[in-house]
């Protein structure tokens, strides 16, 4: 069973979103999505500065399986990359919702809260 | 789906089963990579049941199988010994690859994949009826198929089966033995699909669960079919439907040493062979570290033509994405030729197969 923490939001591709103290929105994957992937080898974020549109695919992890897009929950600009992620990968599967890959400073900080809850999405993923 | 014996106990142990050929088989049992280097650097073992040993039964086995197979069944004269082989159509295409142990003029087996082994059995049929019409040809559903592998696979297996000690411990690198017991026949072979030292068990399929859960207890780690895949990949080995296929012959899949054009013998698919000389090649990819991860079907850009990747994956042991790719046949090792990923072309280098073995890098 995936775990779904309550307090974060989540996109229909399996991203989270998690709000930070500066207005920010950090962004991962879910334990579902970590789940479905494998154990994951790379990891490719955006540059930090980059206009993002809601659902525009900015960044790629790959498991020694499959490659996936990570894709924008909402449109916004970057204003951090984990860089130093790529050196612990593991993390993403072990700890996935302290896995931040890139944060956010949405355009329009509501369309978070249009995004779904845990229940809406533990439902989503059956 | 197709089950093995040993499915109610993947399912319990936590794996994660996918669909392979028809077959609900492990992918892992939590962790890929931590099964990968179990086998690199102890032992770890996989359920490989969904293959299927074809007993080659009566008087004139040898000329059957030197009609039927590409590599040359005359080498092999010792009791028990192995030969990788493949199995041709008349226009020289992969119809699988295989292994074939010799144990009397009368009695050959063969072990061949998963996902060919009623197309493989419906051709080796075709093929008794017009060379040996008397020869039997006897599928064996009704065993088990289990490989241990790693520095360590021997051992643990002695440790678990010891009554399979005195003819395993003789077994030379490539030799199989048929254990008689009252509970019916089992096989030890040296052979395997990783690059490690090991076994492939051949069990009654009631003995399954006991002979897993013994060498369990015994250190051996559970291991899916993704570990396997970067296992044989790190090998240089070719898994059937990737790295050949019926559309392509085994010159241009790293497979001439399986084909016996020199001898006079005649095969099926010889003539194909010697009439098509090879355009393509076989070789390795390796990408810089951190550089992404090489997959099947993805274009590589060298100056003499494009060519295609046929298997790419990380390699937990290099700690880098390789790949093998079928090349022009100008391209040549240390090379240095581009792949398209995604919207990028990375360089990478072009290396001679196997990426690694015995736990050791040998690029």
């Amino acid at each position: 069973m995936s775990s779904i923490p309550e307090k974060l939001r989540y996109a229909s591709s399996h991203e989270w979103m998690r709000a930070e103290s500066d207005g920010t929105y950090s962004v991962g994957i879910s334990d579902f999505a970590q789940e479905q992937l494998g154990d994951l080898v790379f990891l490719e974020v955006p540059e930090v500065g980059r206009k993002l549109a809601a659902g525009e695919a900015c960044a790629v992890v790959e498991s020694v399986k499959a490659a996936s897009d990570v894709y924008a929950p909402v449109a916004g600009e970057v204003v951090a990359a984990n860089e130093g992620l790529s050196d612990a990968l593991e993390q993403v599967n072990k700890d996935p919702y302290n896995a931040w890959l890139f944060r956010i400073k949405p355009v329009n900080p509501a369309d978070v809260e249009k995004l779904m809850d845990a229940v809406a999405y533990a439902k989503s993923i059956g | 789906m197709k089950t093995t014996p040993l499915h109610d106990t993947h399912r319990t142990a936590g794996a994660k089963l996918v669909d392979f050929a028809g077959w609900d088989m492990p992918l892992h049992y939590g962790s890929q990579l931590e099964e990968h280097h179990a086998v690199r650097r102890d032992a770890g073992m996989f359920d490989t049941s969904h293959m299927l040993a074809i007993d080659v039964e009566g008087t004139g086995a040898r000329a059957f199988l030197r009609r039927a197979l590409s590599n040359n069944v005359d080498r092999l004269t010792a009791t028990g010994k192995a030969q990788y082989s493949c199995l041709l159509a008349e226009d020289g295409g992969v119809l699988d690859d295989l292994i074939v142990y010799f144990f009397t003029e009368d009695f050959f087996r063969v072990i061949v994949n998963a996902g060919t082994a009623d197309s493989d059995l419906a051709w080796l049929g075709h093929l008794r009826s017009r060379i040996a019409p008397a020869l039997n040809l006897k599928a064996r559903r009704d065993l088990a198929m289990i490989a241990v592998q790693g520095p360590n696979a021997r051992d643990r297996t002695f440790a678990a089966l010891p009554e399979l000690r005195p003819a395993g411990e003789l077994l030379g690198v490539f030799f199989g033995a048929r254990v008689a017991t009252g509970a019916g026949e089992r096989f030890i072979a040296r052979t395997g699909y990783t690059g490690e030292d090991g076994f492939e068990l051949l069990v009654p399929n009631a003995q399954a669960v006991d002979t897993w859960s013994r060498l369990a207890a015994a250190g051996v780690r559970p291991c899916g079919l993704g570990a396997r895949d970067t296992l044989r990949l790190e090998a240089g080995m070719n898994l059937y439907g990737h790295e050949m296929d019926e559309k392509v012959t085994p010159l241009e899949s790293g497979l001439a040493w399986t084909v016996d054009l020199k001898s006079p013998r005649d095969f099926v698919g010889k003539a194909a062979l010697l009439a098509k000389p090879p355009m393509r090649q076989l070789l390795g990819l390796v990408l810089a570290p951190k550089g992404g991860v090489l997959r099947a079907h993805q274009v590589v850009h060298t100056p003499h033509g494009d060519g295609e990747i046929t298997s790419g994956t990380f390699s937990p042991t290099l700690n880098q994405s390789v790949a093998l790719a079928r090349l022009p046949a100008a391209v040549a090792p240390g090379d240095t030729v581009q792949v398209a990923v995604r919207d990028k072309r990375l360089d990478v280098r072009v290396v001679k197969p196997p990426f690694a073995r015995h736990g050791q890098s040998m690029i």
